[in-house]
């Protein structure tokens, strides 16, 4: 590097002037949050309706269904965080910038985790009314596993939202993607969830909470490393 | 060489599977507890055996190409998962048709047969992946990423599945079954090893075939065509 050239903007104000963009243009439709609140609402009803007034049955799955919807709204918050930048080549413009273009990756994927962690805040008392749950061993526990769970989802989501974005049939390509490579964390997230629920006799929510963070610490290293290859051009 | 994989490859690998098949039915010893329902076993674990071989093959191929981008890579690596995928099927077929008499159960949830099941899904999800980008270049290397993170998720997903439950029987290697068996087994999986290799230099062939043609498409039109392809394909350097 040894061309005189304008020094490149840091990884760090990069990644943070793209997030604020990100949360600008949502904070100014909430087009997003709006859309995948409703849908998961939705689906946590849906659960209801497919299992018949069931409540016992409810109560007990409540840790699986909360992820499910939680997942399948995923899937709508991920593609369409890169639908905005294809409008306009938008993402062409990003990537005129003199910054790293791992920032798109750092910036995309915490967008897409503070949007999953506020849907799962949200969608927690529902969760609560819905299946009659109790909170038995604290919001703490659940907090963490929330924004586990959700970084869990929108490290890889966002690698493969980047791709099915430009390819045919984007709809059904992320989903089929996503979902075999998202069921360590959908098990783990699911599992702590009820132990959060019901009680964790035999202190199993640790070993669980692990293995989302080896998940995540994994995912947002490949995905840090590989994503510059993606947007290339 | 190009006789030799042409006729000699698929001649060797019939024979040597049809001897290695021979021995597993009609030689070797019906199994003490599963009786002749364990003979199924020359047939699924020589699949299962090529197919992480395929597998393994495909990542290696996403790898290099990322360091090294070129076609025949590129073709290796969809040679190999297509390959890999209809032998990890065909052994998971077997293995359901085996499970019934055995434990009662074509499909049970155990950390191996989910882990597998997982692993079918991520390469199909991969090998549609291929066919819905139409450029070439960005297919090989999205397909390459795509490789690489779902071979990466193999391990977490066996991993994480093995805290659930487990039910299947230790692994079929040449130790821990009878020297007769031991024979048998080994001639079936050489067979099958052939049997890949061949298909593999058929369907890699194919591939950069395709690649080739694709890529030289702008080229072999008239002029005036070559023009307006041509222009598609610019790109903002």
């Amino acid at each position: 590097m040894s061309t005189p050239r304008p020094r490149p903007i840091g990884l760090l104000t990069a990644t943070l002037a793209l997030l604020r963009k990100d949360l600008l243009i949502e904070w100014r439709t909430r087009a997003r949050l709006n859309a995948i609140i409703f849908f998961a609402l939705a689906t946590l009803l849906m659960f209801s309706f497919a299992l018949g007034p069931d409540t016992k049955l409810l109560e007990k799955n409540a840790g699986g269904y909360f992820w499910l919807a939680i997942l399948f709204a995923s899937v709508l918050a991920l593609g369409e965080s890169f639908r905005v930048e294809s409008e306009n080549a938008c993402m062409d413009g990003i990537r005129l910038a003199p910054a790293d273009a791992r920032a798109i990756f750092l910036s995309k994927a915490l967008g897409n985790t503070l949007l999953l962690t506020a849907l799962g805040a949200l969608l927690v008392p529902v969760m609560v009314a819905l299946y009659g749950v109790q909170i038995v061993t604290g919001a703490v526990d659940l907090g963490l596993i929330l924004v586990l769970g959700s970084l869990a989802l929108s490290a890889p989501g966002t690698v493969y939202a980047a791709i099915s974005s430009n390819a045919r049939a984007r709809d059904v390509l992320l989903p089929l993607l996503l979902f075999p490579l998202v069921i360590p964390a959908l098990l783990s997230a699911a599992k702590a969830t009820t132990l959060v629920l019901q009680g964790d006799p035999m202190n199993q929510f640790g070993s669980w909470v692990g293995l989302l963070g080896g998940f995540n610490l994994i995912y947002w290293g490949v995905g840090f490393l590989l994503f510059p290859r993606i947007i290339e051009d | 060489m190009g006789k030799f994989i042409k006729w000699g490859l698929p001649a060797l690998s019939l024979v040597v599977l049809a001897a290695g098949w021979w021995l597993g039915l009609a030689w070797a010893p019906p199994d003490r507890e599963m009786g002749d329902v364990q003979r199924i076993m020359y047939v699924h674990v020589p699949l299962q055996w090529m197919a992480m071989v395929a597998m393994a093959i495909n990542f290696v191929a996403a790898v290099t190409y990322l360091m090294k981008a070129s076609w025949k890579l590129d073709a290796a690596a969809e040679a190999s998962a297509e390959i890999g995928l209809v032998l990890g099927t065909a052994g998971m077929i077997t293995g359901a048709i085996w499970g019934r008499p055995t434990w009662g159960v074509y499909w049970s949830w155990d950390p191996r047969l989910t882990s597998e099941a997982i692993m079918l899904v991520t390469y199909t999800g991969y090998l549609v992946l291929r066919r819905f980008v139409e450029d070439p270049d960005k297919r090989a290397t999205w397909s390459a990423v795509v490789a690489i993170i779902g071979a990466i998720n193999l391990p977490i997903v066996w991993f994480s599945v093995r805290w659930w439950r487990s039910l299947h029987q230790v692994q079929s290697t040449p130790k821990t079954v009878d020297p007769e068996m031991t024979l048998a087994l080994r001639v079936s999986a050489f067979g099958m090893l052939f049997l890949t290799l061949w298909f593999l230099v058929q369907r890699y062939r194919q591939a950069l075939a395709e690649r080739q043609a694709e890529v030289a498409l702008p080229d072999a039109l008239p002029p005036d065509l070559a023009a307006a392809g041509g222009a598609n394909s610019t790109r903002v350097a």
